[in-house]
């Protein structure tokens, strides 16, 4: 029985495409209904294109009054200080940007390994109180992180977690690890159970079923999975800040944030430093695309 | 182990359906081990790292314990959620996150479902601009909060400067009191309308087209079609989105901190930014965790309404 939700509407197949015979108020209002989404397209993506040119801009024309939209020197310098130190050597954002790599990877890791197996059981076996095993696995994922976050700190105080590296990708993988279950699920439901029984009268354990079966067929899932469980470690910003202080463990969230501390803010570098982060970030949701509802509504939402 | 050359894998169904599979005693109760094998990790790391937090959060909240002070911590029983309950001071910050949540998730679904609406209808490049206006949703809330923080600044401000150019006089946009908390609305529902765009227009495409052609030889309104069809379709999954939405807000914290630090007073100042002032800069560690709890009581009532609309949609 498939917790996940199927096709809302699952009579009749998906159309993908309207008829173009299909015109219901004329050639005027489509004209209005273009222009109107364009309208909107433009102010949902100008924030991001305006970003892009700052981070690109001269410091004189960032802060120049009125804003210069067109004409403005490029120079690549602020990218250049992303990576940089002034005083040669590596900068600390891009310290931060290795242990974003590395925290972000590390726990996805985890995750997987933890949730993957966990997904399968729940899919193929009889569980007691499986609903409610399911359900109260996702609504942890539901705790506001600032109210975990302070029994966390003072349990990361005992055990001499703060400002490790170890403590982030713990924290993460928990964090994850609902998510990967329930996208998980819908997946494993998707492969009849049958080619396991089948494997099974052949003479394989229920182990190897899984492993040289059905875990295969699961790959493109897994990998989907673990591209939200990155984005969503990657873009996670609370628990970073709380938990961790030194420059050499910080993940690049609070150390972007870092930069808008002292009085003067050089937008131009936190421009850059956003545009450097976030690149990765719409590439893999790109990659992602077909599972994005899935993947935003935490595997709850199935299309 | 044995490993028999498995001579019908590429055709399986067709072997278990010839001979069902009888499952003895002995399987079901390996099964049963491999389930357990299978799921108690992942539970252990849930209940090591989300479950006893939250008990060890619950007995604090019992306490005046403080973290900096150390020392032990006293039973005062229900001293802090009364306290809590009965303060003015989060009385207002829970109108002003009550004002957020409604507010922001409001103008999501009318942006959402009017943006939906609009692509859904279009026959061209319908791909190509979904894809556009997902962007703002994978950002990550710094980047957002910084962003928007560069273009509302009262100076040098790109939003300014444009009200500028129109004609239209200068707002301090971030450190007035009335429109701090209007433009914290404001950026959460340009991060989060593509959320409540992506799962309508799922509704939306999956409507079947045959109820349309229907109503359009009844010739039923425009709106009498919007009303009694589209609408019932999409409700069901666009009422999940927004409850989903809704629990985010409520639990919001990364965004505040960025944009507004709370400020200017306690204008902006939401339940989990407060939390968060008590705990870290009041360090009244039993004080934060009775409000956390409190906060958590109202995400659970809320993520018990999700999951129980989830079930619903699921089961139609």
């Amino acid at each position: 029985m498939a917790v996940s939700v199927d096709e809302a509407a699952s009579t009749g197949p998906v159309r993908d495409h309207t008829p173009p015979a299909r015109r219901l108020g004329g050639r005027g209002r489509s004209v209005l209904e273009v222009a109107l989404l364009t309208v909107l397209a433009v102010v949902m993506l100008f924030p991001v294109l305006w970003m892009i040119e700052t981070s690109i801009k001269e410091n004189r024309d960032v802060y120049a009054i009125p804003a210069k939209f067109f004409d403005f020197k490029v120079t690549l310098d602020h990218f250049k200080d992303v990576f940089a130190a002034s005083g040669g050597g590596r900068s600390t954002l891009s310290v931060s940007f290795l242990n974003s790599v590395v925290v972000a990877g590390v726990s996805t890791v985890l995750a997987t390994v933890l949730g993957v197996p966990a997904a399968w059981a729940y899919s193929r076996f009889s569980v007691k109180a499986k609903k409610d095993q399911l359900f109260f696995i996702l609504s942890t994922r539901f705790m506001p992180p600032v109210v975990v976050v302070i029994p966390i700190f003072l349990m990361y105080r005992q055990a001499g977690l703060i400002d490790t590296k170890l403590g982030l990708i713990l924290i993460y993988a928990a964090f994850n690890v609902p998510f990967t279950i329930w996208m998980m699920k819908g997946f494993v439901d998707e492969v009849p159970a049958e080619y396991e029984d089948a494997a099974m009268l052949d003479g394989y354990t229920r182990l190897q079923a899984f492993w040289r079966f059905t875990l295969p067929l699961l790959l493109p899932g897994i990998a989907a999975t673990a591209v939200f469980a990155l984005i969503f470690s990657w873009n996670e910003f609370v628990f970073a800040i709380f938990l961790t202080s030194s420059d050499n463990v910080r993940t690049a969230p609070p150390a972007i944030a870092g930069l808008i501390g002292g009085t003067t803010v050089d937008w131009g570098l936190v421009a850059a430093a956003s545009v450097v982060f976030a690149l990765p970030v719409l590439v893999f949701a790109y990659l992602v695309r077909k599972h994005l509802i899935a993947g935003v509504t935490l595997g709850a939402v199935r299309r | 182990m044995s490993d028999p050359v498995p001579l019908t894998t590429d055709h399986p169904v067709r072997v278990a359906s010839a001979t069902p599979p009888a499952p003895g005693r002995s399987r079901r109760l390996s099964d049963r081990w491999l389930a357990v094998a299978f799921i108690s990790p992942a539970l252990l790391l849930l209940l090591a790292m989300s479950v006893f937090p939250l008990l060890w959060a619950l007995y604090l909240s019992f306490t005046d314990y403080s973290a900096t002070r150390g020392g032990p911590a006293h039973f005062i029983w229900f001293g802090n959620y009364t306290a809590i309950l009965a303060s003015a001071q989060v009385h207002l910050r829970a109108l002003t996150t009550l004002i957020y949540v409604v507010g922001a998730v409001s103008l999501q679904i009318v942006l959402g479902f009017t943006i939906a609406y609009l692509i859904s209808r279009r026959t061209h490049g319908r791909g190509l601009l979904t894809t556009l206006f997902l962007v703002p949703m994978m950002l990550s809330p710094v980047v957002v909060g910084l962003f928007w923080r560069f273009m509302l600044d009262a100076q040098f401000g790109v939003i300014n400067s444009m009200f500028g150019s129109l004609g239209l006089g200068q707002v301090e946009w971030l450190t007035r009191q009335r429109t701090a908390l209007f433009s914290l609305i404001v950026v959460d529902t340009w991060q989060w309308t593509p959320f409540i765009m992506l799962i309508a227009l799922a509704g939306l495409t999956a409507v079947p087209k045959y109820l349309y052609e229907a109503a359009a030889i009844d010739r039923a309104s425009e709106w009498f079609r919007f009303r009694t069809i589209t609408l019932p379709l999409v409700w069901p999954l666009l009422l999940i989105a927004v409850l989903f939405r809704a629990i985010e807000a409520f639990r919001l914290f990364d965004l505040v901190y960025i944009l507004t630090s709370g400020g200017p007073g306690v204008s902006t100042e939401t339940l989990s930014f407060h939390v968060y002032k008590v705990a870290f800069l009041g360090f009244n560690t039993g004080t934060a965790s009775a409000y956390g709890i409190l906060m958590v009581l109202v995400v659970i009532v809320l993520t018990q309404l999700y999951l129980r609309y989830l079930n619903k949609l699921k089961e139609d």
